[in-house]
């Protein structure tokens, strides 16, 4: 995950608390989901960004996890979505993220 | 599931763009604060 955008989660985080964060994802593939989500979860795997060693405990899911799907308006989901869930390999990618979440790790305070 | 969170929309170039996702998110009544979208080449 860029750097950059690491350390707008960073503030983010820091800001409205752990507990009160989503982190919505739209990687095209599972290996690429799970490292996004392991950076969020735990911390930047390779080491490279502000999130490195850093576990934030994020609540994160795929925006083609079926559980995501269901929450929102069917129109708006295939116009915004469609096309990619129809392309990408959403079974894989939401289980990719699922075994990083559901393995989750402590939350941290915010402070 | 976006009742009362902070949602940070995370999309890739070659997925789905993080604007698409603040869409979803808005149109279910969840509240955006953050987006970005990744691009690897």
């Amino acid at each position: 995950m860029d750097p950059q955008t690491q350390q707008s989660i960073l503030d983010a985080v820091r800001q409205f608390g752990a507990a009160n964060v989503i982190v919505l994802l739209g990687t095209p593939s599972p290996e690429a989901a799970a490292i996004a989500a392991e950076t969020v979860v735990n911390g930047d795997p390779t080491y490279a960004g502000p999130l490195a060693e850093t576990q934030l405990g994020l609540s994160v899911y795929h925006v083609l996890e079926n559980d995501v799907r269901n929450a929102i308006d069917p129109a708006v989901y295939d116009a915004q979505v469609g096309l990619m869930a129809e392309t990408l390999d959403g079974a894989a990618i939401a289980e990719a993220v699922a075994l990083v979440r559901n393995a989750g790790t402590r939350s941290v305070s915010n402070d | 599931m976006f009742a009362g969170k902070k949602i940070i929309a995370v999309g890739e170039r070659d997925g789905v763009a993080s604007p698409a996702i603040a869409v979803c998110v808005e149109a279910a009544g969840g509240e955006v604060v953050l987006t970005a979208t990744e691009c690897f080449v």
